[in-house]
């Protein structure tokens, strides 16, 4: 059994049908990537994949859980699966009041919280408790911080840092909550072109580690070498799936080839 | 008629002033932030009505509010009699307190002017928020109230801070409205004066407002100064 298996998956805006259909499966330490020309649903897939949309058929099972099942009424995920994807947005919607090191604990602490909560402890020991999480909580953030190179700008505001840097905090940040796939949603489009370097060389090196993850973007030579996979989506539905030598190389649909035609102009 | 008196009775009238100052926004604050939210109510029916009763709070002069308020119960009600005046006698005989029914008529008139405004500061404060700053929470795992509180009220606040400050400058200017329906206010004690052909009085209580505006105005530039440590 594959660790991520999506099944059919169907959403519709009012008459609109946007996915048709997806299905694909991921395994463990594998790395997607999610091409198309735009409104064919990519975003949508991820959103999807997130609980920011509710799908109208199909299903979700990551690692032999049930994450989402439609048919059988599981539109929203148990609380317990609400953290196995993370997502990266395309313009970072890190919160500007927070600093760099803010943003990225204010989620790990909040959910510790919220954990601590359905515990019976009396009100002493659950902020004692909270208090050593939110300590350790503190130090991995920092690390993460460090690890996506902003080990000098923790204490900065967004509104300080380049969209580059704002980006890989965003990074950090969806890292924290140790999500089993991490999704990106085009992560450099944002970006001025000298900047997008630093982040995609993160997310190599987050491949390098072994970290299951989905990108939809549009870099396509950045695709070609982070990827397992290459999924093509046209009209809703993968229209291609492929290692990327295969699928930049020798697209076997007639779609794929004008739209890589199309990508290199 | 001298400065020492004159002064003394000002800031008799002053102290209605205040008072009507601080109750109003200390009812008016919170109850426009639930207007707020049934202004924004996916219930279209509770949407529309508050819309309506914003639109018509907004479009009346807050004059013709005070009188509405002031003896409109008294208009419906069977006796004729109007609550407000058996307040005031209430309020005389037991407590001394002169012109209290009116002054509660205004307090509860400007309560409602003044949540109507600011609902409508709040709504644009909260509409300003980007979708995003909601789904990057949620994504992250808060829950609907932690995402309200941790991330999107702070923002709000910054937001709205000038509109406030202004619509909290214009209250203090507006209390001198109070006056139409018996309340003794600053203004009304310095026009007792000039119709007794003594006219400084009222200059000199212009000299209250100022100050009164120009501490707030200090005091919001401070708040200002204080949130801009960050930008949206
Ligand atoms: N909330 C929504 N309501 C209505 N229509 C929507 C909504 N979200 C997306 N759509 C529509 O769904 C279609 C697919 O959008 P989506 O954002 O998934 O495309 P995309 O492949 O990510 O495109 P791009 O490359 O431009 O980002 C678009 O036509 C879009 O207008
Ligand atoms: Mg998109």
């Amino acid at each position: 059994m594959a660790f991520l298996e999506v099944n059919n998956l169907y959403k519709s805006f009012g008459n609109a049908q946007i996915l048709k259909g997806v299905s694909f499966q991921m395994d463990k330490g594998e790395v997607f990537s999610i091409i198309g020309s735009s409104g064919n649903g990519k975003t949508t897939l991820l959103r999807c994949l997130n609980f920011l949309e509710t799908i109208d058929r199909g299903s979700i099972t990551v690692n032999g859980n049930v994450i989402l099942d439609a048919e059988n009424g599981i539109t929203t995920p148990h609380l317990t699966n609400r953290l196995t994807f993370g997502m990266v947005f395309q313009n970072f919607n890190l919160f500007p009041q927070y600093t760099a090191l803010k943003n990225v604990t204010l989620a790990m602490d909040l959910n510790a919280k919220n954990r601590l909560k359905e515990q019976n402890l009396t009100s002493r020991q659950r902020k004692s408790l909270l208090k050593e999480v939110c300590q350790t909580n503190e130090e991995t953030a920092k690390n993460l911080l460090k690890r996506v190179g902003l080990e000098e700008k923790m204490q900065h505001y967004p509104c300080q840092l380049s969209g580059g840097q704002q980006q890989r905090v965003a990074i950090a940040r969806a890292l924290a909550l140790a999500p089993d796939i991490l999704c990106f949603d085009e992560p450099t489009s944002a970006l001025d072109p000298e900047l997008t370097g630093e982040v995609l060389k993160v997310i190599k090196d987050l491949r390098d580690e072994g970290r299951t993850m989905l990108i939809v973007t549009h870099e396509m030579e950045f695709a070609k070498h982070v990827s397992d996979k290459i999924i093509f989506m046209a009209d809703g539905v993968i229209e291609e799936m492929g290692a990327p030598e295969q699928v930049f190389d020798s697209p076997r649909s007639e779609k794929t080839r004008s739209f890589l035609m199309k990508a290199k102009e | 008629m001298d400065f020492i008196t004159v002064t003394q009775s000002l800031f008799e009238g002053f102290a209605v002033t205040c008072l009507l100052f601080v109750f109003t926004l200390l009812f008016s604050l919170p109850l426009g932030f639930l207007i707020s939210f049934c202004t924004m109510s996916k219930i279209k029916p509770i949407k529309a009505v508050f819309k309506v009763l914003v639109w018509i709070i907004r479009g009346v002069p807050l004059m013709l509010q005070l009188f509405i308020v002031y003896y409109l119960p008294g208009m419906l009600s069977p006796t004729g009699i109007n609550p407000f005046g058996k307040i005031d006698n209430y309020l005389y005989f037991n407590y001394g307190i002169d012109n209290g029914g009116a002054l509660i008529a205004t307090l509860i008139a400007f309560v409602i002017n003044y949540a109507a405004y600011f609902s409508e500061i709040f709504r644009g404060g909260i509409e300003a928020i980007p979708k995003g700053q909601y789904e990057a929470g949620q994504v992250l795992g808060l829950t609907k109230s932690q995402v309200f509180s941790k991330i999107v009220l702070m923002q709000v606040v910054k937001h709205i801070i000038p509109p406030i400050s202004n619509e909290v400058i214009t209250l203090v200017k507006d209390t001198a409205l109070a006056r139409v329906i018996g309340v003794i206010e600053i203004i009304k004690v310095a026009d007792m004066f000039a119709s007794k052909a003594i006219i400084w009085p009222l200059f000199y209580a212009g000299a209250f407002y100022l100050l009164f505006v120009g501490l707030l105005t200090v005091l919001f530039n401070y708040i200002e100064k204080k949130l801009s440590y960050y930008k949206v």
